[in-house]
């Protein structure tokens, strides 16, 4: 194996990498995008698959946590019905900011199928949400492009979100 | 040539009628048909009032006096065998007569007969529990009343089974719309935000395939960000969305429909 040698001073370059806070805040954040274990009905299945080993979520850093606490983005996926909403209120509150949402498959973005009076039409309804993810269910493989769309748009905003707001790159 | 039909008022009638159609119906037999059956109802009789018996698909069914569905039942279970309640509920037949049809569907095990007992309950009439003589009636009543708003009697723990305990209605009645009443429609807004946030929440949009693509105040465009509100359209026109009226929920409808069938 041939050793490496690195001739700071002959190749022009020194130890140093020039950024922005924003860049450096958000190559954090985006690439440790912790979401929480939360599923709601069929689209959990998926999520779960996506997390396993097939599909490796932890590829993009994107570990499940079971505490609100510790959770970066809520994945709803699923069918939300009216009584279980304010409980999903109560968990993306519980969430510490900045925190992401995406709203995955055709029930959580619009009510999908169950056009009836016990769901919720559209989880945007309750909580703001960044991606919506289409599908019925989305493969996992869609899940995957939701979150590295995500993770695009976290690497466009700023890391101030206060600033972000005012921009309304986010839907707060 | 073809005979002659008046054409007015032919928007009332059905488009089209199959001559040969035959409407179906289930064959019943009578009880006398089978042994076991036929003895069970004598000792059923002799101590209830049956209002019908009838077998059907290899089933009887015993109508009897909402005030005896106690007692029938306990006798249907110690002397005849039915060991299991595997299914109860109501149907809604207030629009055509004003009553409920509470109906117990029992199974006996060792002979393999089922038997389902039925009667007529008027609405704000409260049920005996049979939760004394069958468990499986304890998430199954609580399921009728939540269902259908039927009071039960000696319940041991009567409430609200798949609704929200301050759920308004009962969801399984004729007479509820499927896309929920009014306070359906703002539940989960009023509980969580209050009812202030109606306004800036909106009402729910029942239409999932609509999509305004120039609303650049709630969707952001990841990789052509615009300023928030900005004017996307180009110039187009805009066109207006038009609904069929089955998509439009009528809130106040229920009850005159209700009318209009009695």
């Amino acid at each position: 194996m041939a050793q490496h040698q690195v001739n700071y001073a002959s190749a022009g370059g020194l130890p140093i990498a020039l950024t922005t806070i924003d860049h450096l805040v958000n190559w954090g954040r985006s690439n440790s995008l912790w979401p929480l274990t939360y599923g709601l009905a069929c689209c959990a299945i998926e999520m779960m698959a996506t997390g396993a080993s097939r599909y490796d979520f932890d590829r993009f850093g994107t570990i499940f946590r079971a505490s609100p606490r510790q959770a970066d983005v809520m994945i709803l996926a699923g069918t939300l019905s009216k009584k279980h909403a304010e409980f999903a209120r109560r968990l993306y509150d519980q969430m510490t900011e900045p925190k992401w949402v995406i709203s995955m498959g055709s029930c959580a973005n619009t009510g999908g199928m169950f056009n009836t009076y016990a769901t919720v039409q559209g989880v945007d309804r309750i909580v703001p949400v960044d991606i919506y993810l289409p599908g019925c269910a989305p493969r996992p493989e869609t899940l995957q492009y939701a979150l590295m769309m995500l993770q695009k748009k976290i690497r466009r905003e700023s890391a101030n979100m206060n600033k972000n707001k005012k921009q309304n790159l986010r839907l707060i | 040539m073809r005979k002659y039909v008046p054409k007015d008022n032919v928007q009332k009638k059905a488009y089209y009628t199959d001559r040969f159609h035959v409407v179906p119906s289930v064959p019943t037999q009578d009880v006398s048909t089978d042994e076991i059956f036929a003895k069970q109802l004598d000792i059923l009789s002799s101590k209830v009032e049956i209002k019908s018996a009838y077998i059907q698909i290899g089933q009887m069914r015993v109508e009897i006096n909402h005030q005896d569905n106690y007692r029938a039942i306990e006798i249907l279970k110690n002397e005849c065998g039915y060991e299991m309640l595997s299914e109860m509920s109501a149907v809604d037949y207030l629009a055509k007569d004003g009553t409920f049809e509470i109906f117990y569907q029992l199974l006996n095990l060792k002979e393999r007969k089922r038997v389902r007992v039925v009667c007529r309950i008027e609405q704000g009439l409260a049920i005996e529990s049979v939760v004394p003589l069958y468990k499986s009636a304890n998430f199954s009543e609580r399921e009728m009343f939540d269902m259908f708003g039927i009071v039960v009697n000696n319940h041991p723990f009567l409430k609200r089974i798949l609704m929200p305990d301050d759920w308004e209605g009962h969801p399984l009645l004729k007479t509820y719309p499927l896309q929920g009443d009014e306070f359906a429609s703002w539940y989960e807004v009023d509980k969580i935000f209050g009812k202030d946030a109606r306004e800036v929440i909106g009402p729910e949009n029942r239409d999932p395939a609509r999509i305004d693509r120039y609303d650049t105040k709630r969707f952001s465009r990841v990789g052509r960000e615009v300023p928030f509100g900005a004017d996307i359209s180009g110039g187009e026109p805009e066109t207006p969305i038009e609904y069929s009226s089955t998509l439009l929920v009528d809130y106040n409808a229920s009850q005159t429909q209700l009318k209009n069938r009695k």
